[in-house]
């Protein structure tokens, strides 16, 4: 079973694929490892041996911040935002979208799911 | 679209010119400003600049984890009381 960064790698997909189900990588870094160390793309996540998977392991830990550490460096420049008080720290503590996009309607990847408003009539269906 | 890393970031000169002199005199004063667009650079650290949103002048103390942002973001033109209902008559009171 191959875990890399503390993430177990589906077995029966294309190892390139497999790798994107880590967090921080993406098709292009995963075509990007696997050149490095020299690893058919092709191949499946449960053919790979040992050594393959450890040179993976290496260069994925050596030279990319994934999983945990990614996370907390994407809370921390948000945290950045909330503490300095500026624009997009408010948008952020408001769980509004921060660059400027129209809020009257969508908006829904930030604001999450709709929230029923007391008292407002819904739109007359057609 | 970023600004052309050709021109250097946008400094408000006199703003700058004023932060300079405070620097040499080792002065602090609150300067007001309307160059909400002008980039906080390292001198400004540690100074409070007064800066209009549109209404009134927002004291901001620049500490150094602002640098790089632009003043206007420190000063919200904006002010949302929330939508109809009792709950936000209340508030804006």
């Amino acid at each position: 079973m191959a875990r890399i960064a503390g993430v177990d790698l589906p077995r029966g997909k294309r190892i390139e694929i497999a790798l994107t189900y880590i967090f921080g990588i993406g098709p292009t870094r995963a075509k990007e490892i696997l050149d490095a160390c020299g690893v058919d793309p092709d191949r499946r996540t449960q053919d790979l041996d040992d050594d393959d998977v450890n040179r993976l392991r290496r260069q994925i830990e050596g030279n990319y911040k994934v999983e945990g550490a990614l996370r907390t460096e994407r809370s921390m420049n948000i945290k950045r935002l909330m503490d300095i008080g500026c624009y997009r720290g408010l948008r952020h503590r408001r769980g509004l979208p921060a660059r400027g996009q129209r809020t009257k309607t969508n908006a829904r990847t930030h604001k999450g799911k709709k929230r029923a408003i007391a008292g407002k009539k819904a739109p007359p269906r057609k | 679209m970023p600004r052309s890393v050709k021109k250097g970031p946008f400094i408000d000169e006199k703003l700058l010119a004023k932060i300079d002199g405070m620097n040499h005199r080792g002065e602090k004063k609150v300067i007001k400003t309307w160059a909400r667009a002008s980039m906080i650079s390292p001198e400004f650290v540690g100074h409070t600049v007064a800066v209009h949103n549109g209404n009134k002048f927002i004291p901001v103390y620049i500490t150094e984890n602002m640098v790089g942002h632009k003043l206007g973001e420190f000063s919200p033109t904006r002010l949302f009381r929330g939508h109809g209902g009792k709950l936000a008559d209340k508030r804006s009171r």
